[in-house]
């Protein structure tokens, strides 16, 4: 009767351990995942604002037409983008495309002038800054969330439960420093 | 020490706050109806205004600190930087976006509120946004939302809000026992007189402490230091929370609308004395100085 007693405790305290490290980390997981829709909210602003931005710099800018190009380009390029990688690629050509796009607003005083375009200017520069913002959340929960699967003993539930580590949501600082030298 | 012990901690010291007021505080008119021969009566309603006013405390003190301190709501179009930074920030640190509040001050300073991060209430003063740059604008926010994450503010402003009631009941009791002394002056004089000086003597004897261990147990030095640390964390810039220190520090002005009882919510201390680095000053100043806090932002 013994044996089956301790045997029974020691079941069951297996079984609460493993309940308790599976809904820890399926609370990480949810917390990514909220994370990430949080940069999406973000990004989807972004890309609402460049048909505006658009159709603003047209009528004035007239040599530079490859500069709108490349911003629609972008746009597109984002809009169409399925995972993380993409994502962070196409955001980081479009952040490059408008730092270009804006260096030449430089040389057309009457389009520095005008107050759609320096709103619109001011609400692209904010998305951006919440861009980076919201994905150095998820960054940190995807750190934490990696760093936990990986460590022993909970790295054999994480296995059991077949939970995969997430990737960064990198951001391409050399490439956003390059453009940012040209002019 | 993680911020899920520090909020535990928090937590706990807020109830043993509570419980060392009400305590302390119905004792105290125990003491007070020794003296009118109804210790019983007396005892309740200390009991009761003790009750009231930590309920209150939790549930109104953000409020109560901003009418306190004559704040307004930021509005995004009017305050631009100070609605995006805190939009931003938020993001960053996962927290719901606070309440956003303006001193009308030419004085530069801030401070949290509220009794959790989906009741918080972030203020500055519009001293604070005139000289700041974003960057140290943005250092001054993430120590401020630290403090909101790890519900330092809870404890800090239901003290604020139980010290300020401790203030006015000995005020009014003053006020009580100086009326009474010239009421009663031809009938029983000396009986009255008497227990009243003791009464006003064990006044002073027991409220001063209270109002320190008040003060002391929601103001730990490594609160502030943690709120630096995790603040330069969101932001991953230190140097912008150092410069708007320094900014701070060595603003002229003082705070017109800070009272003894809310100078510990304010993120540096608002009254300006002269820095001296005594050990007695630095006991039982509310802050910790901001040169050694600057000195620790700079070697992150």
């Amino acid at each position: 009767m013994n044996p089956i007693v301790i045997t029974i405790v020691v079941i069951a305290v297996i079984a609460l351990y493993l309940i308790s490290v599976y809904n820890q980390l399926v609370v990480l997981k949810t917390r990514i995942q909220e994370a990430l829709s949080g940069i999406d909210v973000q990004l989807k602003r972004r890309a609402d604002l460049i048909p505006n931005l658009v159709e603003t710099v047209k009528g004035y800018v007239k040599h530079e037409k490859e500069v709108l190009e490349n911003v629609t380009k972008a746009r597109s390029a984002l809009m169409s983008a399925k995972n993380i990688q993409e994502k962070a690629e196409a955001d980081n050509m479009l952040t490059g495309a408008l730092k270009s796009l804006f260096a030449v607003a430089e040389a057309y005083p009457d389009l520095k002038a005008n107050k759609n375009f320096e709103e619109l200017q001011r609400q692209l520069e904010d998305t951006e800054d919440k861009v980076a913002y919201s994905r150095q959340f998820y960054n940190s929960n995807v750190l934490d969330f990696n760093a936990k699967i990986q460590m022993f003993p909970t790295s054999i539930v994480a296995n059991m439960f077949s939970f995969k580590s997430f990737e960064f949501f990198k951001a391409d600082e050399e490439e956003r420093k390059k453009v940012e030298v040209k002019f | 020490m993680t911020i899920y012990s520090q909020i535990a901690g928090n937590r706990f010291k807020t109830y043993l706050i509570f419980g060392i007021f009400i305590f302390l505080f119905t004792g105290f008119f125990y003491i007070i109806g020794q003296v009118y021969d109804s210790a019983t009566g007396y005892a309740v309603i200390g009991f009761l205004i003790a009750l009231f006013s930590t309920l209150g405390s939790y549930f109104y003190s953000d409020k109560l600190v901003l009418a306190t301190t004559g704040a307004r709501p930021a509005t995004k179009q009017e305050f631009f930087d100070l609605y995006t930074v805190v939009e931003n920030l938020s993001i960053a640190s996962g927290t719901p976006m606070p309440k956003l509040y303006v001193i009308h001050d030419p004085s530069p300073n801030a401070f949290a509120t509220g009794r959790d991060p989906k009741h918080a209430v972030v203020c500055v003063t519009t001293g604070l946004l005139e000289r700041l740059e974003r960057s140290e604008l943005e250092g001054v926010i993430a120590h401020e939302l630290s403090h909101v994450k790890n519900y330092d503010m809870l404890v800090s402003t239901i003290t604020a809000v139980l010290v300020g009631t401790i203030g006015l009941v000995a005020d009014w009791i003053f006020r009580s026992f100086l009326w009474g002394g010239l009421g009663n002056r031809d009938s029983n004089n000396r009986r009255s007189n008497n227990p009243a000086m003791i009464v006003l003597f064990l006044l002073a004897l027991i409220i001063t402490p209270i109002v320190a261990t008040l003060i002391q147990l929601s103001i730990s030095r490594k609160r502030e230091y943690l709120a630096d640390a995790s603040g330069a964390l969101l932001t991953r810039y230190p140097e912008g929370l150092a410069r708007a220190l320094e900014k701070i520090a060595s603003d002229p002005h003082q705070l017109r609308t800070a009272t003894t009882s809310t100078a510990h919510l304010f993120i540096a201390n608002p009254f300006k004395k002269k820095q001296v680095s005594s050990w007695v000053t630095s006991l039982f100043s509310t802050h910790p100085p901001i040169d050694e806090r600057v000195k620790i932002l700079r070697s992150m």
